[in-house]
């Protein structure tokens, strides 16, 4: 049974296929804003999708609120706040520059220039000598 | 019947690999001849019976033998008989199956093809392998063992294939992938087994070159297929989703990617030894680690598969003892490994060394994103997400230092240069690049600065390729007289290069500059989008083998000139009742014009995609290049003069093939 259940699951999550709404939009620089926000926010229910490829009830109510703040004229700041505020960190993709994210955000950054500094330290010192 | 015989070979051969994994290496040590002899011939059976046994699991599937409960989950009466073939590795336990007779297919690739390579060390590499097999085989057979049957109450119908894998793409990418994967399990085991013996000379490096160069051409090309799968089968015009599944294979990969050149290094100059071989470990634990998050199911992901914490736990384990032991023999054995350090600061070695830190960092901050969220929630129980806007950042920063080195990497000298004449011979080429990017990204649309820059690299690379190939030419007579001069292995690297500048060129272009419209259309209707024309001009449904096909057909006009006409289509398939998208794609080299079909609105109107991807097909392109560069690389002439000289001596004993050998290497 348990196994049956994950398998449903794991059908649910591929049934979520092009999705296709057609929004009207005054600019088109609402459009893009539209589009944007809404390939940057997690369904929350799914299994690793963003709310633009789900098919899911939450995930076009989602879209549907997305597009009510765009046409409002809120910012992409406001709005990612406003799914932050309910849904927890959960729904960002872009992981937001806090304290507990530092470490993912600097760490590659901090390896890579320890290892600029050993090699220019080591190799740059060193005497090459013409023959081996 | 059949199924169980599936499944006693499957013991065999665990027996068999138990017996290599431990014979193996006391033979080696006691030199004993028969021992030794043993191995390649333990190696090539295990092969044969892992094969018979997936034989047997393949003809439970052709005969639609419902009885074995894989067989029922997986596939239908109603599905076509190739698809019932690549069923066999549509889930998790036909996959590992799968890898498990890949695995001993290399391992017997390495006792057939390694005849010239001393006795005991070739012993060695089959004895880590045939640990590795050991391990995969207990996996299958003790949770997840394919044969299984389902008695006394055998389903009548099976539930069909998952119809996402009702696909081309999806027969021969998992294949692809996995003879990547297992392939790195080849130069894991030459490390150890060089680790063990405590010698690792160049030989070392140049014997395994080739079985990396082998897997990494693989693996891109398994990667490559599958971004392809994903595009024109799941319908939304992506090609990659930075989805930890994907990422599982992308880090082999790209450790992949730095252990090539770092054994080219190895090979040529005897620099960074203890490196390498921590690579070719840390490569091969990162295929075991793709392996741990696609099926333990840790991770969510869109294709991850059905998730058991059994299946994890053993995987866990096992990764644990693979990586355990093989870094306490490093960290044992690695103070015997002496490299030369005979270079200075300007130097193909360090823009080698270069490329490998680049490389590492940006396997470590993939691996880093892909666990981050695990992490989180294990210590602060908080759920996180990191998804594309991190990875395609983070990425981004490391490839331009990487873009930006290549071409000055393939063409400075070994040991030493000076850099002022170097960067000379540069400047012209910088610029050019720069200007044609400008007017490139002119004529597709909006001048946006990270388009431009992206445009600049791709060239860049492109025009490091070309100032190679005339550089030679500039030594020679003619530039014919000149391009003859490249040993094929000098060809590989600049193929694979060329494929790098083709890949980037796509993925920038791509993002910067596709169309995307949904748009509402009925039946007769034309739609204006952004340039084009959309006509619906028919509408039909049709039946299929084993679903109903609902097809629109549309015509695009740019001004009044047909394009293309496309056929979007809707499936519902008759077993599983799924509902899904079929893309239509009017392919070309310089855009793509891509169509989906959405659901009937009210009205009698249809929602339909309209997507327009410039340059989408060079992303694939470039991979081929790579590929095919790998291929260029392992036909050098000094591959094949081992192979010569190995037929020569074929005849004759042991100490005249070794001699055979020894002479091709100081070639």
């Amino acid at each position: 049974m348990k196994q049956l259940i994950s398998f449903l699951i794991m059908i649910a999550s591929f049934q979520a296929l092009a999705v296709i709404e057609t929004y009207e939009f005054e600019t088109e620089a609402q459009e893009q804003l539209y589009t944007e926000i809404i390939h940057e926010l997690r369904c929350p229910k799914c299994q690793n999708q963003t709310i633009a490829e789900s098919n899911a009830g939450l995930s076009e109510d989602l879209r549907f609120i997305v597009y009510q703040k765009v046409m409002d004229g809120e910012t992409k700041r406001s709005i990612l706040s406003y799914m932050q505020e309910r849904y927890g960190d959960f729904v960002l993709y872009d992981p937001p520059v806090k304290p507990a994210n530092y470490f993912l955000w600097f760490a590659p950054l901090a390896v890579f220039l320890i290892i600029l500094i050993i090699v220019l330290a080591k190799v740059g010192r060193r005497k090459v000598t013409p023959e081996e | 019947m059949i199924p169980e015989v599936g499944n006693f070979l499957l013991i065999m051969a665990f027996i068999n690999a138990i017996f290599l994994g431990t014979l193996s290496f006391y033979g080696a040590q006691t030199s004993h001849q028969g021992l030794i002899r043993f191995t390649t011939r333990a190696a090539v059976s295990i092969f044969v019976l892992v094969l018979a046994s997936f034989i047997c699991l393949t003809i439970s599937f052709i005969n639609n033998d419902f009885s074995v409960a894989y067989v029922a989950n997986h596939s239908n009466s109603q599905l076509p008989v190739y698809y019932r073939i690549s069923a066999v590795w549509g889930a998790h336990e036909g996959s590992l199956l799968l890898w498990v007779l890949i695995l001993t297919g290399w391992m017997a690739a390495v006792a057939i093809f390694s005849k010239s390579l001393p006795k005991d060390l070739v012993a060695r590499v089959l004895g880590v392998m045939g640990l590795v097999a050991v391990g995969f085989i207990a996996f299958t057979l003790f949770t997840s063992n394919p044969f299984e049957r389902v008695l006394p109450f055998i389903p009548i119908d099976g539930a069909d294939l998952n119809p996402l894998l009702q696909d081309f793409g999806l027969i021969v990418h998992p294949p692809m992938l996995y003879m990547g994967y297992v392939g790195f399990s080849v130069v894991f085991a030459f490390a150890i087994a060089g680790l063990l013996q405590g010698n690792l000379d160049h030989k070392w490096a140049r014997w395994s070159r080739p079985w990396t160069t082998v897997a990494w051409i693989f693996m891109s090309l398994g990667i490559a297929l599958g971004s392809w799968w994903a595009y024109y089968e799941l319908g939304w015009g992506g090609w990659w989703f930075w989805d930890p599944v994907e990422n599982a294979s992308f880090m082999p990969w790209l450790a992949g990617t730095a252990l090539i050149h770092s054994l080219a290094a190895t090979e040529k100059r005897g620099v960074f030894k203890s490196w390498t071989v921590l690579l070719a470990i840390l490569t091969f634990s990162l295929s075991l680690l793709g392996t741990f998050l696609v099926r333990s199911g840790v991770l969510t992901s869109v294709h991850s598969f059905a998730n058991d914490p059994v299946r994890g736990r053993f995987i866990l384990i096992f990764l644990g003892i693979v990586v355990g032991a093989s870094l306490l023999v490093y960290a044992l054995q690695s103070s015997k490994i002496r490299s030369k350090t005979n270079f200075g600061l300007y130097s193909r070695e360090t823009a080698l060394l270069f490329n490998n830190a680049l490389l590492a960092v940006v396997t470590f901050m993939v691996l880093l994103g892909t666990l981050h969220p695990l992490i989180q929630e294990a210590f602060t129980g908080g759920k996180s997400s990191v998804g594309p806007p991190y990875f395609n950042l983070m990425f981004s920063i490391f490839m331009i230092p990487i873009l930006i080195l290549m071409p000055i990497g393939q063409q400075i000298n070994w040991k030493q240069e000076s850099l002022k004449p170097l960067l000379t011979k540069f400047w012209l080429w910088a610029i050019s690049s720069f200007l044609l990017a400008i007017a490139i990204v002119v004529v597709l649309g909006d001048l946006q600065p990270m388009a431009i820059i992206g445009t600049t690299l791709g060239l860049w690379v492109l025009a490091g390729c070309a100032k190679y190939i005339l550089g030679q030419a500039g030594k020679n007579a003619s530039l014919t007289a000149g391009m003859k001069k490249i040993s094929r292995s000098y060809w590989g690297m600049i193929v694979a290069h060329l494929g790098v500048a083709v890949t980037v060129l796509g993925v920038v272009l791509t993002s910067y500059f596709s169309l995307e419209k949904n748009i509402k259309i009925r039946q007769g209707e034309t739609v204006q989008v952004e340039d084009f024309k959309v006509e619906f001009y028919d509408f039909k449904n049709t039946q299929g083998p084993n679903y109903i096909s609902s097809a629109g057909s549309f015509r695009i006009y740019s001004d009044s000139e047909v394009l293309t006409e496309l056929h979007p289509e809707k499936r519902k398939y008759n077993a599983s009742r799924m509902v899904m998208t079929e893309a239509d794609i009017d392919a070309g080299l310089f855009r793509d014009i891509y169509m989906v079909m959405g659901e009937p609105l009210e009205d009698g109107a249809w929602a339909v995609s309209v997507y327009y991807k410039p340059f989408v097909r060079w992303i694939w392109l470039g991979a081929i290049f790579m590929a095919l560069g790998g291929v260029l690389a392992i036909s050098d002439k000094r591959y094949r003069e081992k192979r010569r000289l190995k037929k020569q001596n074929a005849a004759p004993s042991d100490g005249l093939a070794k001699a055979g050998s020894e002479e091709a290497d100081n070639e």
